[in-house]
C-alpha cells in the first residue's frame, strides 16, 4: 500500500489496489483435459512474485495466458486495471507486459547488440523503413550498450548470440526485455537447465533490475524463489493450492505433500 | 581493402565480359542472379520457403512482354511497370500465406504459382503453348538503342548492380534487422511488440518485386516469354541456385545463378545425362558444403586468415 502509482490505466480512473496484473477465474482447457482451472491471481505492482507447482501443474499454461500467447476459455486477464483478455502478445507487449521464454530466445544469428537493438526498435517507429540504412538506428546504439553492460556483455557486442555459453544467452534475454522498459517483466524459469556457478549472477541479476518493475517468474529452483520472491503462489492440477510468503508456502503440509515423491526437491 | 580490390576487379570483368563471352548467356545469368537475389531474400533472410516463386518471374515476363510489343513503352518503363505488377501480386500471395510457415507457406506458394500457371495458359494474350514470340527491345527512355544484344547486356548489368545494392539496402535497413530476427525466433519478436506478419507480408512484396524485375529483363534478353518461366521447375531451378550458392549471403545468388547458368549451357550436349551431373554437383555441394560455396569460401577464409 506504501507503493506509489505512477501510471493510472486511461480505461480506468480508479485502479484496483495496488494489483498491476490480475487474472479472474482463469481457465484454460484442452480438449478434455484442464491445464488451467479457475485461477485468482494478483501480483502487486513493484513485487517479486512467483509461480511454483510440480511439473505439470499448469504453471507455463498460466504463464502463456497471462502472456496472450494463448487465449483462456474462460476469465480475464487485467493488466493496470485494463482489461487484456482479448489483445495479441504484441499488443500487451507494447503495453509493457513483457515474457521471455523457457527455452532461451535469442536471435542466435543476430549480433548482442543487434538481439537488444531489435527490441529498443519496437517503440523507435521506423521498423518498416526497408530503404533506410542501418545508421538510422545509430541512436539507440548507446542505449542498447548500457542494457548490455548492465548484464554484464558490454564486451561481448558484436558477437553473434550462437557463439554466447547458455548462461550469458539467458543475461542477453534479459537485457533484451529489459528494452522494452516493461512494467511488468514475465521470467519463464530464468535458470532452468542452468549449472550452479550461472544461477547465482541471473538470480542478482533479475534483483538488481527489479527496481520500478515487477517481476513475475515461474521458477522450479526453489532456492532462487527463496532468496527472490516476496510472494509465492503454488499450483496444482491447474489449481491454486496456496499462497504466501516462502515461509508459510514451504511449512505449509499440502505444499509438502504436492512436492513429495521426489519431483523437484532441490 | 581487399573487398574494394575484389569489387573492382568483378567491375573491370563484367564490363570486359561481353568482348570475350556470348551477351546472350551473360545476360542469362544477370536475369538469374537477380532473380536468385531475391529468393534469397525471402528464404536466406526471412526464413520463408517460397516454392512458387517462378509465378512472379513468369508473369511478369508476359506483362512487360506484351506491353512492348502492344504499347508505345520504353523499356525501362516496362521493367518497371512489370516489377510493380508483381508487387502487388507479391502483397496479395502474401495476405494469404504469410500466417503460415515452413512447408506449408511452401505449400501454399506452390498452390499458387500452380493456379497462375493454368490462368496464363488459358489466356488469350499468352500465346499458350507457344509462348509470347517477337518481343522487341525497345529504345530506353525513348532515344538509346538497345536492340544489340551487346548494348543491351549493359543496361541489363546496370539493372542487376542496382538491384543487389537494394537487396543489399533492404538486409541491412531497420526492416532488415527485424526481419533477420523474425527468420531467428518469430514468436521472440512476437513478444517484443512486433506483429511478424506485416513484416512478412512487406519482404514477400519485395521479393516479389525484384523477381518480377528479373522475368520482365529475361523477356527483353530472349525476346519471348514462355509457360516454362511459370513452371515449377523454375521455382525448382531457382532454389538449387540459392542453396548452391550459399543462403543467408549477398554473393550466394549471384555465384550459384552464374554456376547454374554456365553448367547448363556447358552440359547441354550431354543431354540427358547433364540433369545427373547437375543432380550430382547438388548432392556434392548439400553433403559437404552445407552453407553453400560462399559460406564454405566464408568459413574457409576465416579459418585460414582469423587463425594465422
Amino acid at each position: 500500500m506504501s507503493v506509489a502509482i505512477t501510471t493510472a490505466a486511461p480505461t480506468n480512473p480508479a485502479p484496483e489496489g495496488d494489483y498491476v496484473l490480475e487474472a479472474r477465474g482463469l481457465s484454460k482447457s484442452f480438449g478434455g483435459f484442464h491445464a488451467v482451472r479457475n485461477v485468482d491471481l494478483k501480483v502487486k505492482r513493484g513485487s517479486i512474485h512467483a509461480l511454483i507447482g510440480p511439473n505439470g501443474a499448469g504453471k507455463t499454461t498460466c504463464f502463456n495466458l497471462l502472456s496472450k500467447i494463448l487465449t483462456p476459455t474462460e476469465g480475464q486477464v487485467l493488466f493496470d486495471g485494463q482489461d487484456i483478455t482479448g489483445l495479441r502478445s504484441a499488443q500487451v507487449a507494447r503495453l509493457g507486459l513483457v515474457r521471455s521464454f523457457q527455452i532461451s530466445a535469442t536471435f542466435p544469428h543476430l549480433t548482442c547488440l543487434e538481439n537488444v537493438r531489435v527490441a529498443l526498435q519496437s517503440s523507435y517507429g521506423i521498423a518498416y523503413s526497408f530503404w533506410r540504412s542501418l545508421r538510422a538506428l545509430d541512436s539507440l546504439n548507446d542505449r542498447a550498450m548500457q542494457l548490455l553492460a548492465q548484464v554484464g556483455l558490454k564486451a561481448q557486442a558484436d558477437l553473434l548470440a550462437t557463439e554466447l555459453s547458455y548462461g550469458k544467452k539467458r543475461a542477453l534475454e534479459i537485457a533484451t526485455t529489459l528494452a522494452m522498459d516493461p512494467k511488468v517483466m514475465l521470467l519463464d524459469e530464468p535458470t532452468a537447465g542452468m549449472g550452479r556457478e550461472d544461477v547465482e549472477p541471473i538470480t542478482d541479476l533479475i534483483r538488481e533490475v527489479s527496481p520500478g518493475r515487477t517481476i513475475l517468474i515461474v521458477e522450479h529452483n526453489l532456492s532462487v524463489v527463496a532468496n527472490l520472491c516476496e510472494r509465492i503462489t503454488v499450483l496444482q492440477h491447474g489449481e491454486i493450492l496456496t499462497e504466501g510468503t516462502y515461509g508459510e508456502v514451504s511449512s505449509n503440509p499440502d505444499v509438502i505433500t504436492a512436492y513429495m515423491g521426489g519431483v523437484d526437491d532441490e | 581493402m581487399t573487398r574494394y580490390v575484389l569489387f573492382a576487379a568483378l567491375g573491370i570483368a563484367a564490363l570486359a565480359a561481353p568482348f570475350q563471352v556470348y551477351p546472350i548467356l551473360l545476360m542469362t545469368i544477370l536475369c538469374f542472379v537477380v532473380f536468385a537475389a531475391s529468393f534469397n531474400l525471402l528464404l536466406g533472410f526471412a526464413g520463408l520457403l517460397c516454392f512458387g516463386h517462378a509465378m512472379f518471374f513468369g508473369t511478369a515476363a508476359y506483362i512487360a512482354g506484351w506491353l512492348l510489343k502492344n504499347t508505345a513503352i520504353t523499356i525501362e518503363l516496362a521493367f518497371l511497370a512489370a516489377t510493380l505488377a508483381m508487387a502487388v501480386l507479391g502483397y496479395l500471395v502474401g495476405l494469404i500465406s504469410a500466417r503460415r510457415g515452413g512447408i506449408q507457406f511452401a505449400m501454399i506458394t506452390f498452390a499458387i504459382a500452380q493456379f497462375i500457371y493454368f490462368l496464363l495458359l488459358r489466356a488469350p494474350f499468352t500465346g499458350g503453348e507457344d509462348g509470347m514470340q517477337g518481343i522487341p527491345r525497345s529504345a530506353l527512355f525513348g532515344v538509346i538503342n538497345v536492340s544489340s544484344s551487346f548494348t543491351l547486356y549493359y543496361l541489363i548489368l546496370a539493372i542487376t548492380v542496382l538491384a543487389i545494392a537494394a537487396v543489399y539496402r533492404i538486409v541491412h535497413s531497420p526492416f532488415g534487422e527485424v526481419l533477420r530476427a523474425i527468420r531467428d525466433n518469430e514468436a521472440r519478436v512476437d513478444s517484443l511488440g512486433f506483429n511478424p506478419v506485416q513484416f512478412k507480408i512487406l519482404a514477400i512484396t519485395l521479393s516479389a518485386g525484384l523477381a518480377g524485375l528479373a522475368g520482365a529483363m529475361k523477356a527483353t534478353v530472349f525476346q519471348i516469354a514462355t509457360l516454362h518461366d511459370v513452371s515449377w521447375h523454375v521455382s525448382g531451378t531457382i532454389i538449387f541456385m540459392t542453396l548452391l550458392g550459399g543462403l543467408g549471403t549477398l554473393a550466394g545468388p549471384v555465384v550459384g545463378a552464374a554456376l547454374v547458368v554456365v553448367l547448363h549451357d556447358y552440359l547441354a550436349h550431354f543431354g540427358e545425362w547433364a540433369l545427373i551431373i547437375q543432380g550430382s554437383v547438388f548432392l556434392a555441394v548439400i553433403l559437404f558444403m552445407r552453407q553453400g560455396i560462399v559460406g564454405a569460401a566464408k568459413a574457409l577464409y576465416r579459418r585460414v586468415v582469423v587463425r594465422s
